[in-house]
């Protein structure tokens, strides 16, 4: 690769890259909102046994 | 017009008490000459070349707005501490005047401490580097305006924080560099008349901006 | 507490569209850029970097010109949820202005040789606008939560939009006086076919954009609703 290929590449990249570190951060957020509804929940069946 | 009248009553405490207290003020001076020593070390020793010297003094243009920015800062740190420490803010919050007037009279107070650095300063840095041309002058006095002006505002919303000295300096830095372009550009160019109306332009656009906003960084 | 975005009525929150319509149009600029768009005679490869460099800094401006709008509404109307959308539009921004200057910075290193240059305006704006929005954070994470927090933090939002164009005419004056040009920049000549990748390629980051920040806005608002949730069935 020439060195104005390999520099566009390196643009691009970095983009990408960026982009995966976003959706790696918003999933990791993900798994913990859906720890705390079950959570919650459980503390919800707790509080009202009979409703289920 | 109690507008007006609050503030020259607000900027007269503000001097009043640092007239009694000489705490802020002293500091800032000494700081200022201590600084612009550390400059004349930190500078390399220009060669006895014509051309050399002139970029000398160009760099050392650059070394006054720092000093003075820097300067700025140590004082704007304070400038709430009459405040805080009474608990008066919220007194003056509650108080029926405008609150934009508490920031105008406070700014007014510390453009004073700035020119009274600048009396300074400025025979300082002529003493030890270059002489100082007039729209050096009028550069510093409207990057003053535009110091005090910011300085207060955001002084009174780095008080709500935490982090209060660590955060001012953030806070003011990167709106201090067109003060910066435009004080050094005055001094330093052909044209200072533009860096001049430049200046001009940034204290009237955040003035009016501060005077706007300040309600709202003190209220709830 | 708003919940209006999850309880939008119909097909709940438009979140996934958005994300949908962003792939599918970043996908169609990136296959612009690399297959129909003519390579530029004078810079060669390299110039295909501006296809989405440009825009990625319009966006950034775009996010934070939103996150300033949100502010005022905040300040005019006192509704909460203006904090938290001028909170993510500035966020948003901000990390679209980090990416204006990666790219930027390797387009300079592949143009010029140099990895920064003071002579780029649009860089050092976006330098000194860098470290004015991080100073946003480290404001707002040290003041506690409330509406003072609020306020404080719309009015610094505003701040920045005004320090906008006078850092542009600042970094302008300076250029010619106190840091003669040593390089100048031509902007590429654009025949048709790179003017309109360049538009799609615009309308594509802006898209983007707007679907991270709807993204980012569900997952806080979620949050918050967890939150409250939670004090409710612990009290």
């Amino acid at each position: 690769m020439s060195g104005g290929e390999k520099y566009l590449a390196a643009a691009y990249t970095v983009i990408f890259v960026t982009l995966l570190v976003y959706v790696a951060i918003i999933a990791a957020k993900l798994s913990r909102l859906e720890r705390e509804t079950a959570e919650l929940a459980g503390l919800a069946q707790e509080r009202r046994p009979d409703r289920g | 017009m109690t507008f007006l009248a609050d503030v020259a009553t607000l900027a007269r405490k503000d001097l009043r008490l640092e007239l009694r207290a000489r705490d802020t003020l002293p500091a800032m001076l000494l700081f200022v000459v201590s600084t612009l020593v550390v400059f004349r070390f930190a500078l390399p020793e220009g060669a006895d070349d014509v051309a050399a010297q002139g970029a000398d003094d160009v760099a050392a243009q650059g070394l006054l707005w720092v000093a003075l920015v820097f300067t700025a800062l140590l004082g704007l740190a304070r400038a709430w501490a009459p405040e805080r420490e009474g608990g008066a803010l919220e007194g003056l919050v509650l108080a029926p005047t405008d609150r934009s007037a508490i920031w105008l009279g406070k700014s007014a107070a510390v453009f004073i401490f700035l020119c009274a650095l600048d009396a300074v300063a400025l025979p300082a840095f002529a003493l030890f580097f270059a002489p100082v041309s007039l729209s050096t002058v009028a550069g510093v006095l409207l990057a003053n305006v535009g110091i005090c002006a910011i300085g207060t505002l955001l002084a009174a919303m780095a008080a709500a924080s935490r982090t209060r000295e660590l955060i001012l300096p953030l806070l003011f830095l990167p709106l201090a560099i067109p003060l910066v372009v435009g004080g050094v550009g005055a001094g330093v160019s052909a044209e200072p008349a533009r860096f001049l109306a430049f200046l001009g332009l940034y204290d009237g656009v955040f003035a009016i901006l501060c005077w706007a906003s300040f309600e709202y960084v003190v209220s709830e | 507490m708003s919940t209006s975005s999850l309880n939008r009525s119909g097909f709940g929150s438009p979140v996934p569209l958005l994300a949908v319509l962003a792939s599918g149009l970043v996908g169609i600029a990136l296959a612009l850029v690399f297959f129909v768009a003519p390579e530029d005679a004078d810079q060669g490869l390299s110039q295909k970097i501006f296809y989405f460099h440009v825009p990625i800094a319009l966006t950034a401006y775009a996010c934070f010109g939103w996150g300033a709008f949100k502010a005022l509404l905040l300040l005019w109307r006192k509704e909460e949820r203006y904090d938290l959308e001028s909170y993510v539009a500035v966020h948003q921004g901000t990390i679209f202005g980090a990416l204006t200057l990666a790219t930027g910075s390797i387009w300079a290193k592949a143009s010029w040789g140099h990895w920064w240059l003071w002579s780029e305006n649009q860089l050092v704006l976006f330098l000194v606008l860098f470290l004015f929005y991080s100073a946003y954070f480290m404001l707002r994470f040290s003041i506690e939560e409330g509406p003072r927090r609020a306020n404080i933090s719309a009015v610094y939002a505003l701040f920045g939009i005004a320090l906008v164009p006078v850092s542009f005419l600042a970094i302008r004056l300076a250029e010619n006086v106190i840091h003669p040009t040593v390089f100048t920049r031509e902007g590429p000549q654009m025949t048709g076919t790179m003017f309109f990748t360049f538009c799609v390629a615009w309308v594509a980051i802006s898209a983007l954009a707007y679907a991270l920040y709807r993204l980012e806005l569900l997952g806080k608002r979620l949050d918050s609703n967890l939150r409250e949730l939670r004090e409710a069935l612990s009290s």
